[in-house]
């Protein structure tokens, strides 16, 4: 702050001064890790695309003469005992443990965002009634209940399967074709992650709202007859979007992880599908025989999840607006 | 405070009846019974089963037996075990999962805390980086691929530890080692940013200001502010090191809950998976509620009401 004063003094503080995305933007470029770790996200979702349309082999097609390979020129990363080309599983596993990363996340962005925000916003008793909803459901043992959610309905002849057929029923031609499960279980685990995952982002952003709420700019909006909705989301939302980024960023690898802790108790992703969970515990066990049935996904799996910590953390630094410039 | 933590307490048990009811009625209505097998039984046979567990009465009047036998601390006879009690076999597993849980937490405090205050202390060097990378692996790798790289270099091929089995102390390390890994993580994570958000403080200024040497500063004052959040973090992370047992229980052949939980769940064991949930939700709050009290202790600017 005070080198702008000795620097230039004709020039207004506006013109000389940046915004704080400006300045974040700066300080994540400088954070060499944070970088590297963007890049080969980036590199990682363009595989996981292309890979799957590119590719010679399809993930479930089995050559049971061939069973399992090493690695080789015609299968990169060699094939399982049933013949199927591990490069082709583990790019379509990609796709599934992003996809389950990221929509999961945009649930419980969704829900904790505008929970948040509202009880942050009215605050008195309100804001005490859904943060007393919150704690309660801190303590509830979700994932317990999601196990066995997932045990007792994972039944082929179960409510939950007659709820599927009743839904994709009109989505399908034949909805019947057991080939669609997997499916819709995927889709269970998204919204049960995502259910279990909003309520941390809820009290970020009900601080962030609460700090925000007395200041002047939304003094002026309401002022101006801006209504309550266009309040929290117009103007103390965006004010709020740091934390908010940070957190959404630290939530994907939480949820990957939590969706290769379920594929490994047989409750994620199922076959014929593949997730880099499910692969790598498929891997695992087979680990002394066909090493490379563990490696692959396991070693994509862990340099995902790391790469999205370190950029979270790199983000965290670089927004985070108590750190003086430099 | 004493007042508090009642008041406190009192307020989780409609939380945790809440938690039982919903299982309760999950698990009933949920397809397959406790005495499915793969060759039916006789009807007449499963009707005695039925009427010996009380299977056989409407669901509403089961429930209100249950609640009662559940203040008088019974939680039943397992299908599967027969003759065995919940309560036995809660009270032989439990330790075991505690004790892992336990020592997974030391573990990750006595290593995450000193990474984190050197990711703090010399922060953005590579002295940061390479502690934040360190304590990363440990959210990175799941434990189930972990735990078998583990057993493979160090018991099978250094013959340093046994592979399974829950004996002696070199019986522990390796599950110890595998339960301990994310829980350090978020451990170094936090105390680094905890540390951060208080080296900057007047007070740690002032600290420095009249003299003290730097090693106090750190360690009195910095340490003791930035540890807020790893405190806040005991509870939610004790619990789970627990649930993540599960994975590593059925890895290591442990005797521990978790393995229990999947198992029964699978079997339709009714009262198994109601005592553990029950376990496993009043461990977990009475856990949070433990730590906001510390929290309060900690930090003078909180207060409870």
């Amino acid at each position: 702050m005070s080198e702008a004063v000795a620097d230039d003094v004709a020039v207004p503080e506006a013109e000389s001064g940046s915004s704080l995305w400006r300045d974040a933007w700066r300080r994540l470029k400088k954070n060499r890790a944070a970088v590297v770790s963007a890049v080969i996200l980036a590199m990682m979702i363009l595989g996981c695309v292309l890979v799957p349309v590119l590719g010679s082999h399809d993930y479930a097609s089995q050559d049971l003469a061939l069973g399992a390979t090493a690695p080789s020129g015609e299968h990169w990363m060699g094939t399982d005992p049933l013949g199927r080309d591990i490069m082709a599983r583990v790019f379509l596993g990609g796709r599934v443990s992003f996809a389950v990363g990221v929509i999961a996340t945009l649930v419980s962005f969704a829900i904790g965002v505008t929970w948040g925000g509202v009880a942050g916003y009215f605050g008195g008793r309100v804001d005490s009634a859904m943060m007393r909803v919150v704690d309660v459901l801190y303590t509830f043992p979700f994932l317990i209940l999601v196990i066995l959610l997932q045990v007792f309905f994972a039944n082929k002849d179960g409510t939950f399967h007659h709820l599927f057929q009743g839904i994709i029923g009109p989505l399908v031609e034949d909805a019947a074709d057991p080939s669609w499960f997997p499916v819709f279980q995927i889709c269970f685990v998204f919204a049960a992650l995502g259910g279990i995952s909003w309520l941390t982002m809820a009290r970020i952003v009900r601080g962030q709202v609460i700090a925000l709420r007395e200041q002047p700019f939304v003094e002026a909006a309401r002022s101006i007859g801006v209504g309550h909705a266009a309040i929290i989301f117009r103007h103390l939302l965006p004010n709020a979007l740091g934390p908010i980024i940070v957190y959404t960023t630290l939530t994907i690898p939480q949820i990957m992880l939590t969706e290769a802790f379920l594929s490994f108790l047989g409750m994620g992703t199922q076959e014929p599908l593949s997730s880099w969970g499910l692969l790598a515990a498929k891997g695992a066990e087979v680990m002394e025989l066909y090493p490379w049935m563990l490696v692959f996904p396991a070693v994509m799996l862990a340099l995902t999840l790391f790469c999205f910590n370190f950029l979270g953390d790199g983000l965290r630094d670089a927004l985070d607006p108590r750190i003086r410039k430099d | 405070m004493g007042s508090y933590a009642l008041r406190r307490l009192l307020g989780l048990i409609p939380t945790l009846l809440l938690v039982v009811t919903l299982v309760f009625f999950l698990v009933r209505l949920a397809p397959g019974g406790p005495f499915d097998a793969e060759r039916a039984a006789p009807p007449e046979v499963i009707a005695a089963l039925e009427a010996k567990y009380n299977l056989d009465a409407p669901l509403g009047e089961q429930y209100f037996r249950f609640l009662g036998d559940l203040l008088k601390g019974d939680l039943g006879y397992s299908f599967k075990y027969p003759g065995r009690t919940v309560n036995e076999i809660i009270a032989l597993s439990l330790p075991v999962s505690m004790t892992l849980g336990f020592w997974a937490m030391i573990v990750a405090l006595t290593f995450g805390i000193p990474l984190g205050m050197i990711g703090a202390i010399r922060q953005n060097t590579w002295k940061d980086t390479t502690a934040m990378a360190v304590a990363m692996l440990g959210i990175s790798i799941p434990r189930f691929v972990l735990a078998p790289l583990l057993v493979l270099w160090l018991s099978l091929g250094l013959y340093l530890f046994p592979v399974a089995r829950w004996e002696t102390w070199r019986h522990m390390v390796l599950p110890v080692i595998c339960a301990a890994l994310p829980t350090m993580a978020y451990v170094a994570r936090l105390t680094r940013g905890g540390m951060l958000e208080v080296i900057h403080a007047d007070y740690i200024r002032t600290a420095r200001a009249k003299g003290l040497a730097e090693r106090q500063v750190v360690i009195r004052h910095a340490l003791r502010g930035g540890l807020l959040p790893v405190v806040s973090f005991l509870g939610p992370g004790f619990s789970a090191l627990l649930v993540g047992s599960l994975v590593i229980e059925q890895i290591f052949s442990i005797p521990g809950m978790g393995r229990y939980f999947v198992e029964a769940a699978q079997n339709r064991d009714y009262t198994i998976v109601m005592g553990v949930t029950l376990v496993y939700g009043t461990l977990l709050m009475v856990l949070n509620a433990v730590v906001d009290m510390a929290y309060a202790w900690l930090d003078p600017r909180v207060k409870l009401s």
